[in-house]
């Protein structure tokens, strides 16, 4: 029976210090479900969340989602934040067309659905915020590289994973404007599973098969860092260029080392402060979503909708030694 | 005169009552805790005693708990498959596949389930026809079913499952409640016949606790051993064609990392981890109280991080709090 007893004490007294939040009814709840916790990126996307909540002052923001990248992992995060009726879901989707059922029966709730960074099936969500167009990406990514081979080169791609969204388009519009620079080539396209462990051993595994490799292409801020590290770790600095997308306070050793020379991202305090921004307005303003339509987000401007009801944000920015020390206490 | 009246006198054949060992068990102890996770979660959160978030809640675990069923009956008689999550994408592509060449749903259904039993077939064959460790197999089959998936499918999805098909993911049988809870009803009650009702149990139980013993006892030991991997196999085509449904669509990243979690629901359900013991019931509960601790932190918005902490600790708490009474109880006798 002590037994019992002590065992029911110690559950109710852990759920006790899980916290009861306080649920301010009068507050607009908009939820930020991100592919999974604990990363960098979507950590300062939720930073840029709470500042559009403060701009628009009745905002509640939940931060949330799963422990995995997986579509499962955001359903029951999905299925969660139906039962609590809350007024918008801006979700970065881990797969397009898995998380379509369990958003549509939010919509059908009441629920105001949006996607950003990476999108969600048309069906399965009212508009989608591009941070910015896969084209001007696909090409930065390859102008990078580019740029700091005026003789050409060989380079290879280290990605996140085989099923990721983002990278595989990316790597698509990269393909198609590779014609803009001759006498770079693509040698080999690896994946790193978004593991920092994973993506180390593909990068010191592309050194070690292709000797003449002149830079390596991570369109993606878990593997730009584990591939600037093998080749730190390679003693490559200066023959082997990291560049690709990463964050600017994870990349400043690698800037200052000398192993990646520039890299680009969006700005993803602006992506969570317009993904907040643009979910506001749809739920709470009645905005209509359509082609061709113009929604405000605050200070970054307005969306411009395409046919499939996306739009794009904004021109990835360059980050290099001159800008580094600026942006790396940022994000 | 003093024989009859030996021959009257009461012999237990148990030292404690059946009542007393049922409250005392292991299921009686969990369901403490599920009811303590109920009360505790209504509480917290307004949101939480609604009929359709509970119903919705159930998603959480009906398709881990079917295959935790076989999975119970495969760690009793000492083995282990690794693989169902593996077998759930290579059963859910296969049926993606045959959607490309115009399979109806029973055609559906038919494939997804055969694919299962097929790879429960070939983990069965290595482990007791080559006499190979089920754990080792398990692992390497975990990566190889899946690499079949991706081979197939690659970057790409299968979609558009007929609208018959999402029936067995997203269909209603009565009000809030769910096709997938019958069907985790009714293996739950064909499972329970099974391990605790007929002789094929008893020869699991007797497996578990004593292979060579039970082999000398005519037990056809391979068999069984055989059987339970075709079954683990089956119910992972099962929740191949739930999940599938539910979710509409195939991945090859589809149900990663499910294989952990349907061993964690058994042996927080008190099956011995080493095999011998365990119960039915118990993995019910076990299913329930994974079910209620996930939505109700999810209802919190408590990080998927310190949820898998908090599993984690359920697990390590719930099986130590009974062998640290134990050893207490026992120094006081001492």
């Amino acid at each position: 029976m002590s037994v019992l007893k002590r065992l029911v004490t110690s559950v109710a007294l852990a759920g006790a210090m899980l916290g009861t939040p306080a649920l301010a009814q009068d507050d607009v709840r908009i939820a930020l479900v991100v592919k999974a916790l604990g990363i960098g990126f979507f950590e300062a996307a939720a930073e840029g969340a709470e500042e559009a909540a403060a701009e628009l002052g009745n905002v509640e923001i939940i931060y949330t989602g799963p422990t995995d990248t997986t579509a499962e992992g955001q359903i029951e995060v999905i299925n969660a934040l139906i039962a609590q009726q809350v007024d918008a879901i801006a979700i970065s989707a881990n797969d397009t067309d898995a998380l379509v059922p369990a958003l549509k029966r939010a919509m059908q709730r009441g629920i105001t659905v949006i996607s950003w960074d990476s999108g969600v099936a048309p069906e399965g969500r009212q508009l989608h915020l591009n941070p910015s167009s896969n084209s001007l990406i696909g090409n930065m990514i390859i102008k990078l590289a580019a740029d700091h081979l005026p003789e050409g080169g060989d380079v290879a791609v280290l990605s996140a994973t085989t099923t990721s969204t983002n990278q595989n388009i990316w790597i698509e519009e990269m393909n198609k404007v590779m014609g803009n620079y001759p006498g770079i080539n693509v040698v080999s396209t690896v994946y790193g599973d978004d593991l920092a462990d994973k993506s180390y051993r593909e990068a010191t595994g592309l050194m070690q098969s292709f000797p003449d490799l002149d830079a390596i292409i991570a369109p993606t801020s878990v593997g730009i860092v584990a591939a600037a590290q093998a080749v730190v770790d390679a003693g490559k600095v200066g023959e082997v260029n990291v560049t690709g997308l990463g964050l600017p306070s994870e990349m400043a050793g690698a800037i200052e080392s000398g192993a990646s020379q520039s890299f680009a991202i969006w700005n993803p305090i602006d992506l969570g402060y317009s993904a907040t921004m643009l979910a506001y307005e749809l739920s709470q303003n009645g905005v209509e979503v359509a082609p061709g339509a113009e929604i405000p987000m605050g200070r970054m401007g307005a969306l411009t909708l395409d046919e499939n009801n996306e739009g794009a944000m904004a021109d990835p920015f360059v980050y290099d030694a001159s800008n580094i020390d600026q942006f790396k206490s940022i994000f | 005169m003093t024989d009859t009246r030996l021959q009257t006198r009461h012999v237990p054949d148990r030292l404690q009552g059946r009542a007393y060992r049922t409250f005392r068990s292991w299921e009686a102890l969990l369901l403490a805790v599920a009811v303590a996770i109920f009360i505790v979660n209504s509480f917290a959160s307004p949101y939480f005693l609604s009929a359709w978030n509970l119903s919705d809640a159930t998603f959480n675990f009906t398709e881990k708990a079917m295959i935790a069923f076989a999975m119970a009956l495969l760690i009793i008689s000492g083995e282990i498959d690794l693989s169902v999550a593996s077998i759930i994408a290579l059963a859910s592509t296969a049926m993606g596949l045959a959607l490309q060449y115009a399979a109806g749903t029973p055609e559906l259904v038919i494939i997804g389930l055969t694919v299962g039993l097929l790879c429960g077939a070939f983990n069965a064959v290595f482990v007791t026809i080559l006499g190979l460790p089920s754990i080792v197999v398990t692992i390497g089959t975990m990566s190889l079913f899946r690499g079949i998936s991706f081979i197939i499918l690659g970057d790409d999805a299968f979609r558009g499952y007929p609208a018959s098909f999402s029936w067995f993911g997203q269909g209603y049988i009565y009000w809030v409640f769910t096709v997938e809870m019958l069907l985790f009803l009714i293996i739950a009650i064909i499972y329970f016949v099974l391990l605790h009702k007929t002789n094929f149990g008893r020869a699991v139980y007797a497996i578990g606790n004593n292979p060579t013993g039970a082999l000398f006892s005519g037990i056809r030991v391979q068999r069984v051993k055989f059987i339970l991997f075709l079954l683990t196999g089956l119910m992972s085509g099962v929740a191949a064609v739930c999940l599938t449904s539910r979710l509409g669509s195939t991945r090859p990243s589809i149900a990663t990392g499910m294989e952990l979690e349907v061993v964690t629901m058994v042996v927080l359900g008190g099956v011995n981890i080493l095999g011998g013991s365990g119960s039915i019931p118990g993995v019910v509960i076990a299913a329930f109280v994974m079910g209620l601790v996930t939505f109700g932190l999810g209802l919190l918005n408590v990080p998927g991080i310190v949820m898998s902490i908090f599993i984690g600790l359920l697990l390590i708490g719930v099986i130590a709090l009974p062998r640290l009474w134990t050893m207490a109880a026992a120094r006081r006798v001492t």
